[in-house]
Parts: structure tokens; C-alpha cells; sequence
């Protein structure tokens, strides 16, 4: 198509795994708001998959995704370099988060999904709001964006389950400390695995603090077309490309959301499995 | 007619010609396309078998009104070149609509041969002449009237936008088309599938554009990447043709519908078509798999059959048609419909499923379905379906595709304040002028008038580019 490359023009791990990659998509970076997301396609015979916007520049035309190999798609993400292209990237995609002086905003990140809350904590912390930042992850290495949080919130907690870096626990430890102490909490922002979400929903929802979780279920076009996203929010179903990705916490059908998202893991591991061996038989001939 | 050496008793005595198939029991199992084909000898056996009639009902029944008379005429003569020229005189897309029109309710049901002799195969000879002219390679490009300098910016790639696209090219205008996906094509390339049109021929025609000057940029959804009102006054564009279809799925809203196993036929369809998942693992789009299961497809239109012969293509063991009318109200083309049986598709009629029920991990096991019978007519005039009390019964199924229709997408009307739409979203445009409430945007296609058929999408693109024409030519609106 005349539809100009999207050239990677930067990339650099921020953590084993966890790629960040500047991507040249000018249209994109142009419009994009904090909360929206992208599709991409990295090559031919590949799968589309949605990734969120952590960042954009609209002078130089560039879009930041941070990438978490997991998946075949992932983790052949995860190998390209400045300079390689990416086959398709449409964007952006999804509703803005709603931005607006709500007071005091926790802002919860699990593991990548610091990568997806950045923007959105950034825009509230922009917007005048006192933003608590809580970012997370298994251990040390997996603890991203420490700075970038550190900049865009006025305090900052970090947690590691086995305790090697900062707190030892999970990241909903310093949320229901806060509560404990009676602070009080304007809105909460979740994003990460469907079990931490899940889990603040719960700490939060019987004092009805207002708290959004951003979902991240299978999609396929992002447009609204095949309603592979639908996740059954407030006894509706809904499409997540579309209506979403950002949800109230307190409507969400969890339960729901897990078992959809099992939904093609058996394929995927198939998938993953041939692609890491075509992989060694690629370093092998090397 | 000189060309034609028979006389009229001669001619309806010939048989209606069949249309050369792969077998049944081996096309279930690939993705090829079903019909073969005429050859030579059979295409002039049916060609002449037209009675040239002086009023010719079939060019009335065409929404395009191609010239079918002529066009026969010039392949009786040998000169299947200019035949297929004729078709394009009116039908940009020859080779696509003469696989996937509804010919018996236009051109070969409005022909005189039909109620008493069979009506002239009419399609298949459309697609002859086209595919020949596509073999030879000499598709006789027009030339383009001189640089205007007008810019057009088309959105969606379906038969709409593009035969509008072609249209424009040829008037000299700049035209460039804004694809969501990452294919051009539309419905013809993430909805029906490989075996009832090869992608090859979709390819070949937005190859020929190209060449012929029009622009394709994928990957942008006007209303999130760009908006109809900044490519109107930021990117220069004099006009924008709004092709968007009418692709958001419906769901019957029935309990059990968000099980994993439940799928819109847009979500399942794409996965198999766009995004090739029936060469997994080669193809990296995960999709259910269906060998050896219970495959249900709800629903009675071309997307039901093109869904559910899929699925029996990636290996269903029972693959069922859940309709809850009678056969005679199916919407689906009639030949798919024969298709589908000899392939061995079992029809539920008048059967309706109430619930789809899971199994403790969330996975669809069986549709519990009441059956219907036909009561009084409604406003459409096809006879209402009322369920049978106490008729429930438990289907086991692993899949359950849901086909029972689509409506308008509203990323463009939604962030494009000024344009009107009417009930379920669709976008208002004048019938004749295709011309929307707001100045310089047309549309044209299934989001103006709900999901129909690609000859109609392909004339309202046309009716549009010659109103866009006009306008980029007087300047007025
Ligand atoms: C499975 C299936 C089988 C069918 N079988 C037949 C058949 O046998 N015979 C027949 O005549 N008809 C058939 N139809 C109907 C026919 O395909 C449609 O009526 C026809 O394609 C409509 O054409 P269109 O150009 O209006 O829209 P579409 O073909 O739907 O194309 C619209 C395009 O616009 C793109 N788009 C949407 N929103 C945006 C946006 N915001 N920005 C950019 N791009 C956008 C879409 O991605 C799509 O590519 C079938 C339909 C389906 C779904
Ligand atoms: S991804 Fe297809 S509708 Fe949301």
C-alpha cells in the first residue's frame, strides 16, 4: 500500500523482556490521547494485536509502546531493532480517559501495566490532581518506568513480591494502608494483571470510591466490527475497542473477562511453541 | 440478431447449462473455489440460449442495468474481450459480481426463459467473459481525462468506495481511499470467502486502480487517525465519499451469548479470511478450533452460509444452519444455499436457540433451541416465526456463530457533527446525488442503506462519483 512504513526509530529495554520502541506513525501521534491504544501487525502472516500509546510526538511523528514479550507475537516484537519496520499500525484506537481535577488520584501499575497508566497518570497529574503513584512488579527487574513515575506523580510507592526492590508485597498493600489510615482517595486507577484489577475493585468498592480499570481483552480490527473485545460491563455487553478500553471497576464481570481471555491461550502456546523453535533453528544456522 | 443462428424454438430447447463444480465430498474439506468455471463450448451452448428480446427484461433487473443483451451478443460473435469491455460499461467489478450477485432476483429473474425454460445463465456468463478478460491479462484500461487538481478522498474500501474510486480517477481527479484495515477490499476480502471469491481477483482489481493513479492508505480509521472535517480543511480534500458499510455485528441478546465458543460471524469470518487463520499455524491468528466439533451458525443470509461452510471446512463434524424461519424466506443466494446441503449442512428451520449454555470453564456445550411455526405475515410480508411452547431442546455445541445481521459503524457520523443520519445510525444522503446534510461529504453503500448487496454498493458508488464529479466541476452544491 502507499501507506509510508512504520520505521522503528528507537528501542531500548527497560527491563529483561520488557521492550519500549519509538515507532514513526505521524497521523497517530497527531491525534493521540492519554488511554488510547494501537493495533499492530508486525509482519505478513501475523496476528493483530493492541498495544497502549505510552507516549507521543506529535513534531516528530513518533509513538512510544512498550512491549512485554509473551505471546508469539510479542516476543517476535521484541527482536526487531531501530531501523526494522512494522508492517501495519492503526490508531489511535479507544475512548481518551476522562481527565479532569478529581483531588487525589492513585494511580496503580502492575508490572506493564505501568506502561499503560503512565499516560493517563500524567495527564491527571497535568490536569492539577494530587497523583499517588504505585507501581509494581514480581521482583526488581520487572519494576518499569520508575522515573517516568516519579515525574509525573507527588508520591511514589513501589512494591516487589520477594521483596528485592522497594516494599515487599503487592501493589494494593500501600492502597488499603491509605485507606486505613482514612485518607482520602478521589478516584483509583488500575491497570495490570485481570487478578490485581479484580482485587482493587474489591478493596474499593465497598467505600464507592470511584475506580477505572483499563481492559485489555482479545481484539481483532479495534473498530467495532467483530465484537471479539465485548466484556459484560454493568450487565451489558460492551466492546472494549470501542466503549472502552477504560471501564468503572465496580461494574466489570471479572470472572467473565478471565475465562474470554483463556479463550485462545491452548493456540497461542501452539504458536509460541514453533516460533521459539524456527528461532533456534535460525540461531543454530547462525 | 444475425449472430445468433438458431431460431427461437432451437433456443429454449437448449438446457440451461451447469455450472462445473469441485465435488462435493472434496471441496468440504479446502478453501478453493467451488465453481469451476464455464469453458468455451459451454459458454456459447448458454449464450445461445438468449432470445434477444426487443424489450429486454434482464438489463431492467439489473441494479446496474448492464447491457446483458449486447454483451451476449458480442460473445456469440467470439469476441469475449469486447464482451467483458460491455459488462464494464456498467459493472466495474465483472468478475466479483458475477460469483456473488443475487442473479435470481435481478437480471436472470426478470429473463423471460426463467418461469418456463430456466432463465439464461446470465451470471455465469459474466464471470466468463471477465475471467477471460483477467487470464489474457488485457483489460483495457481507459485513459484519464487531464489533471483537474481536485483532491477526493474516499473512506472504505468496500465495492463502493471503490468503484466510485475508479469512476474519479478517470475524471482526472486525485483520489485517495483511507482503508481501517489493513486490506482493501471490504466485505469482499474479510467477509466471504476464498471458495466463493478467490482474494486473487479482488487483488487484481485494486492493482488495476492503482495503476490506473488511485491511492490506498490502510490502517486509518477516519474518526479516530483523522476526521472528515480535518481532511476537508486541513489536507485539501474538495470532497469525501463516506463508504464506510455496515459492518458492526449484532448479537441476539440472549443469555449465554459472551461464552468463549460465541462468535459474530464478522469476528469468525475475519479470523478466517483476513487473517488466514485456516493455515495455522503458519498463519498466526489463533481460531478455535473446529475439527471434530459441533458447529452452529444462526441465521439465514450469504454470511450464515459463508460462516458455517467455512467452519465445516476447517473440519466441523456437524455443522448446523439454526434459522428460525422457512427455507423460502431465506435471504442467502439460492446456490449457495444447494451448495451448502451437498456439502452436508444440516438445516435447523424454523428452529430459534433461546440460551447458550456453558460448561463450569465458560465454554459453550449446547444452545438450548425452541422450535418456531410460521404465524400471520408482518410489515416485511414474510410470515412471522412464533416459538412453540414447551418445544425446547438441548443442541450440544462447541461453536455458535452468530449471523444475524449487522448495522452502522458510527466512528465517522459520531465525530462529524453535521452529518445527518436517520434510524440505526445510517448516514442520510439524497438518493439521485448521494449528497449528505453537510457540504462536500457524499455516501454511498450499506451505511446509507443497511447492510445489502455488493452490486448495489457498486451502483451507488458509481451515482456518487458522478455527483462528486459534477460538484468539484460547478463548485456549487
Ligand atoms: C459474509 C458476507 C457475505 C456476503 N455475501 C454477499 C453476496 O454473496 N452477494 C452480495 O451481493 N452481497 C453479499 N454481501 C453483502 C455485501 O458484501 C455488502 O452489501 C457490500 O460489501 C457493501 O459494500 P460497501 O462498500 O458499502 O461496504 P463494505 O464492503 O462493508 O466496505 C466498507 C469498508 O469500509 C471500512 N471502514 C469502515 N469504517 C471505516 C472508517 N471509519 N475509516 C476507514 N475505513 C472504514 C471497512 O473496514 C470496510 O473495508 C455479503 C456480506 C457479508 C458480510
Ligand atoms: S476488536 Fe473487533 S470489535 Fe473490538
Amino acid at each position: 500500500m502507499e501507506t509510508q512504513p512504520f520505521k522503528i526509530v528507537e528501542v531500548r529495554f527497560l527491563a529483561p523482556d520488557v521492550k519500549l520502541f519509538r515507532i514513526l506513525a505521524p497521523r497517530i501521534a497527531r491525534k493521540q490521547q492519554p488511554g488510547q491504544f494501537v493495533i499492530l501487525r508486525v509482519h505478513e502472516n501475523g496476528e493483530r494485536i493492541p498495544l497502549t500509546i505510552a507516549e507521543s510526538n506529535p513534531t516528530d511523528g513518533t509513538v512510544t509502546i512498550i512491549v512485554q514479550g509473551i505471546g508469539k507475537t510479542t516476543k517476535h516484537l521484541n527482536t526487531l531493532n531501530a531501523g526494522d519496520t512494522i508492517l501495519d499500525v492503526v490508531g489511535p484506537l479507544g475512548k481518551a480517559s476522562h481527565i479532569e481535577k478529581f483531588g487525589t488520584c492513585v494511580v496503580i501499575g502492575g508490572g506493564v501495566g505501568t506502561a499503560i497508566a503512565y499516560p493517563t497518570a500524567k495527564a491527571l497529574h497535568q490536569a492539577g490532581n494530587h497523583v499517588i503513584a504505585i507501581i509494581g512488579g514480581r521482583t526488581k527487574q520487572l519494576v518499569i518506568l520508575e522515573n517516568e513515575a516519579r515525574e509525573v506523580s507527588d508520591e511514589l510507592f513501589i512494591t516487589t513480591d520477594d521483596g528485592s526492590y522497594g516494599t515487599k508485597g503487592l501493589v494494593i498493600d500501600p492502597l488499603k494502608k491509605m485507606i486505613a489510615d482514612g485518607r482520602k482517595i478521589d478516584l483509583v486507577l488500575a491497570i495490570g494483571p485481570i487478578p490485581m484489577m479484580r482485587a482493587v475493585a474489591e478493596v474499593t468498592r465497598p467505600l464507592g470510591i470511584k475506580t477505572v480499570v483499563s481492559l485489555n481483552p482479545i481484539m481483532v480490527d479495534g473498530t467495532g466490527m467483530c465484537g471479539g473485545c465485548r466484556v459484560h460491563v454493568g450487565g451489558k455487553s460492551q466492546f472494549a475497542c470501542v466503549d472502552g478500553p477504560e471501564f468503572d471497576a465496580h461494574q466489570v464481570d471479572f470472572a467473565g473477562l478471565t475465562k474470554r481471555n483463556a479463550l485462545y491461550r491452548d493456540m497461542e502456546k501452539h504458536s509460541l511453541v514453533e516460533f521459539e523453535q524456527h528461532r533456534c533453528k535460525l540461531s543454530e544456522a547462525k | 440478431m444475425a449472430t445468433n443462428p438458431l431460431p427461437p424454438k432451437a433456443r429454449t430447447a437448449i438446457p440451461r447449462q451447469h455450472m462445473p463444480e469441485q465435488e462435493a465430498a472434496e471441496r468440504a474439506h479446502n478453501f478453493s473455489e467451488v465453481n469451476l468455471g464455464f469453458n468455451f463450448d459451454i459458454t456459447k451452448q448458454e449464450a445461445l440460449r438468449c432470445l434477444a428480446c426487443a424489450n429486454p427484461k434482464c438489463t431492467d433487473g439489473c441494479p446496474v442495468g448492464v447491457k446483458v443483451k449486447d454483451f451476449i451478443e458480442l460473445i456469440l460473435k467470439g469476441d469475449y474481450l469486447a464482451a467483458a469491455a460491455k459488462v464494464r460499461e456498467d459493472d466495474v467489478l465483472p468478475a466479483i459480481t458475477g460469483r456473488v450477485c443475487p442473479q435470481e432476483d435481478q437480471c436472470e429473474g426478470a429473463c423471460i426463459m426463467s418461469k418456463k425454460f430456466g432463465p439464461v445463465g446470465i451470471g455465469y456468463l459474466e464471470r466468463f467473459v471477465a475471467d477471460y478478460e483477467r487470464q489474457t491479462g488485457k483489460i483495457g484500461l481507459p485513459q484519464n481525462a487531464p489533471p483537474t487538481g481536485k483532491k477526493v478522498a474516499i473512506v472504505g474500501s468496500g465495492p463502493a468506495g471503490l468503484s466510485a474510486a475508479g469512476d474519479l480517477i478517470q475524471k482526472g481527479h486525485n483520489v485517495r481511499v483511507f482503508e481501517a484495515l489493513h486490506e482493501i477490499g471490504g466485505v469482499l476480502v474479510y467477509g466471504i470467502p476464498e471458495f466463493r471469491l478467490p482474494k486473487e481477483i479482488v487483488r487484481q482489481e485494486v492493482e488495476n486502480m492503482k495503476k490506473m493513479g488511485v491511492e490506498f492508505e490502510t490502517n486509518v480509521v477516519v474518526g479516530k487517525t483523522v476526521t472528515v472535517d480535518e481532511l476537508l480543511n486541513e489536507e485539501g480534500y474538495s470532497a469525501v465519499l463516506v463508504a464506510t458499510g455496515a459492518g458492526l455485528p449484532q448479537f441476539l441478546g440472549v443469555p449465554g451469548e459472551d461464552l468463549c465458543g460465541v462468535y459474530s460471524a464478522n469476528e469468525f469470518l475475519t479470523r478466517v479470511n483476513l487473517m488466514k487463520a485456516y493455515k495455522f499455524p503458519e498463519y498466526d491468528e489463533p481460531i478455535y478450533d473446529c475439527r471434530g466439533k459441533n458447529v452452529a451458525v444462526v441465521g439465514g443470509g450469504n454470511t450464515a452460509m459463508d460462516a458455517i461452510r467455512s467452519a465445516l471446512r476447517l473440519g466441523a463434524k456437524n455443522a448446523y444452519v439454526i434459522y428460525r424461519r422457512s427455507e423460502t424466506e431465506m435471504p442467502a443466494r439460492v446456490e449457495e444455499v444447494k451448495h451448502a446441503k451437498e456439502e452436508g449442512i444440516q438445516f435447523l428451520l424454523l428452529n430459534n436457540p433461546v440460551e447458550f449454555l456453558g460448561d463450569d470453564r465458560g465454554w459453550l456445550r449446547a444452545a438450548s433451541v425452541i422450535k418456531m411455526e410460521l404465524g400471520p405475515a408482518d410489515e416485511s410480508g414474510r410470515r412471522r416465526p412464533v416459538p412453540i411452547k414447551g418445544s425446547e431442546y438441548e443442541l450440544p455445541l462447541d461453536v455458535a456463530v452468530i449471523a444475524v445481521g449487522t448495522s452502522s459503524n458510527p466512528l465517522v457520523q459520531s465525530t462529524t457533527p453535521d452529518l445527518k443520519t436517520r434510524k440505526g445510525g445510517y448516514i442520510e444522503a439524497n438518493t439521485d446525488t448521494l449528497k449528505t446534510s453537510k457540504p462536500g461529504v457524499f455516501a454511498a453503500g450499506d451505511i446509507v442503506t443497511g447492510g445489502a448487496t455488493v452490486i448495489l454498493a457498486m451502483g451507488a458508488g458509481r451515482k456518487a462519483a458522478k455527483a462528486i464529479d459534477d460538484y468539484l466541476c460547478t463548485g456549487t452544491w
